[in-house]
């Protein structure tokens, strides 16, 4: 069962998902290879990890906050900070390179008058820079909620930017 | 397409076979013939024999990884799969999961019998959030057929297969940082010794293999030592490869054909020739830590050692083109900015030798840059190789070392005219 102080912070995962990961945790040698796991259920409820999420994360799997802070820092997939609905990963790697991901990546910018690292005013999007997405033949690419999109020209980014706009408001 | 398919036989355009699909095309037939008519033993052999070469980059003989594996020590001990697959220009092991994932698991599980691990784990970047889904699912229908789980076809024979997620970060393909991060600990390289077949994931023996290394063990057992190392065009070669084209190429998609096919049958018949009429400048052959090859090299078979003897490496055979407008300190830059954020920051080399690499790429790309610059890559060159914890920086040496064999002159040019000479 969940203890009282883990069910004030059912916002960043709900008692069911607790009570699972601390049955999981439970039948784990080494429940600390869950961290990623928990990390990014709080994510998928939350956008982002604040700080009660790590500590959430150290309660379940029986570690410190710090042992979960040193592990959540590393990945660029985990935020620690704020995000717009729409975390935009655009790939600026070499293949993506190649065949005008510059272009696909200052358009954005342009578009949503924001800078890389930046979320837009209406909280939407957030554009950050990544590594290879492995869909290099489909080039220039980029990921939203784990979803590549590629082959991108100015124009399909301009209708993909406006068709999220409409299911944000919808 | 007349190439033997074996990886790719069951790949169909947008679609994913499952269990049926797999089996009606001899699926799981290796893995029970493995189990009744073998000894772990007899398969080690069978692999060793084969020649198979790991398939993540390095090229590791696998038979010969595998001798260092105390297969007959007590367990627990882990086989464990690196599907971390984040080398630019690398995204065949995405394509092989996105069509056909039984065969990993087929291949984990037949590892597994050979090296007598009863647990495996499939580390699997996140961006192949489809790719995940696909391998839970055919492990979902492996146990229910019985192929997983306890007593496997009523050999006696246990294996439990898991898949693990992660969240980021090139250092992760990195076998060591890749256990530091399935542990739950921050992915830090380790250093080696104790290598990862003595003491790897939760300090007990381990072994870590390629997605395709794994893929290709079904197909061993089924076909022999022999005709797999039939398969290959080069006399030392053996087997097919997951070709992964990109870059200024008229088709950019995954091919599988035969280990040691040659550079310029590959570019011009599969890849459909270079873009826009232009021509072939230059190419990483096997991802973007591999030095670069020249039109001069477009006859060279593809192959390790072949691309060894031209100073270059085969790497993970993702070939990615460049056509002749490129500007190939452009190239370079971006590459090292890519290894330089990567970086996990652990050792001096990597974390500030990559960034001085990098601002003395920007200088000269912009023209701002003198020969001294010049020298001062040259010298830092010196200095990162061979001297960094891990292979993230010798790596990032790769096309840095390449343009400086075969474009030196560009360098010089960009310095004597202010300006990069292909901004038109």
């Amino acid at each position: 069962m969940a203890t009282e102080e883990e069910k004030q912070q059912v916002g960043y995962l709900d008692e069911e998902q607790i009570v699972e990961f601390i049955r999981h945790a439970n039948q784990l040698e080494h429940p600390r290879e869950m961290i990623i796991d928990v990390l990014r259920a709080i994510q998928k409820n939350h956008c982002w990890v604040p700080d009660e999420g790590i500590e959430l994360t150290a309660t379940i799997l029986g570690l410190t906050p710090l042992e979960v802070e040193e592990v959540a820092t590393f990945y660029d997939k985990i935020y620690r900070q704020p995000v717009g609905r729409y975390p935009i990963h655009i790939c600026d790697s070499v293949c993506c390179w190649s065949r005008g991901g510059e272009q696909i990546a200052n358009h954005l910018q342009q578009q949503l008058g924001i800078e890389m690292g930046q979320t837009s005013a209406d909280g939407l999007f957030t554009l950050l820079p990544s590594c290879c997405l492995g869909s290099c033949g489909c080039a220039p690419g980029l990921m939203i909620d784990q979803c590549f999109h590629g082959h991108l020209t100015v124009e399909s980014v301009d209708e993909m930017i406006e068709k999220l706009r409409q299911e944000a408001t919808a | 397409m007349t190439a033997t398919q074996l990886l790719f036989k069951n790949r169909r355009p947008g679609e994913t076979v499952f269990l049926s699909g797999y089996r009606a095309t001899g699926g799981y037939h290796a893995l029970a013939r493995a189990l009744r008519e073998m000894s772990p033993d007899e398969i080690r052999q069978l692999v060793k024999a084969s020649g198979l070469r790991g398939r993540g980059g390095a090229g590791f003989p696998t038979g010969i990884k595998w001798t260092f594996f105390p297969a007959d020590k007590p367990n627990p001990k882990y086989l464990v799969c690196n599907c971390d697959e984040m080398e630019p220009g690398t995204y065949k092991d995405g394509e092989l999961l996105r069509a056909d994932p039984h065969q990993l698991v087929e291949g984990m599980i037949i590892s597994a019998f050979a090296l007598q691990t009863n647990v495996g784990y499939i580390f699997i970047r996140y961006a192949y959030e489809q790719q995940a889904q696909n391998l839970r699912r055919a492990i979902a229908e492996a146990k229910a057929a019985g192929y997983l789980g306890d007593n496997i076809l009523g050999s006696g024979f246990d294996f439990e297969l898991h898949v693990h997620g992660s969240a980021g970060r090139y250092i992760l393909g990195e076998e060591t940082a890749l256990l530091n991060g399935l542990e739950g600990r921050r992915p830090n390289p380790r250093l080696k010794p104790p290598f990862p077949a003595v003491k790897g994931l939760f300090g007990r023996p381990t072994t870590v293999n390629n997605v395709e290394t794994l893929a290709n063990i079904p197909h061993i057992v089924t076909g022999g030592a022999h005709w797999f190392k039939d398969l290959a065009l080069t006399v030392d070669g053996s087997g097919t490869k997951l070709y992964g084209l990109s870059g200024h190429l008229q088709v950019t998609e995954c091919f599988e054909l035969p280990v040691g096919i040659p550079l310029r049958q590959l570019v011009e018949e599969y890849g459909g020739g270079v873009w826009r009429d232009r021509k072939f400048k230059a190419c990483l052959p096997g991802g973007a830590s591999t030095p670069y090859l020249t039109a001069e090299h477009l006859d060279v078979a593809l192959d390790f050692n072949s691309l060894e003897q031209v100073g270059s490496r085969f790497g993970t055979a993702g070939v990615t083109v460049f056509d002749d407008r490129t500007c190939m300190v452009a190239v370079t830059l971006n590459l090292i900015r890519f290894f330089a954020r990567e970086s996990c920051g652990w050792c001096t080399p990597c974390r500030d030798g990559l960034t001085m690499v990098r601002w003395l790429l920007e200088t000269l790309e912009t023209g701002q840059g003198s020969l001294e610059h010049l020298a001062l890559l040259k010298e830092q060159l010196q200095n990162i190789s061979g001297t960094s914890f891990c292979a993230l920086a010798e790596g990032a040496m790769g096309p840095l070392a390449g343009l400086l064999n075969h474009f030196e002159q560009e360098i010089i040019d960009h310095i004597k005219t202010g300006r990069c000479p292909f901004d038109f």
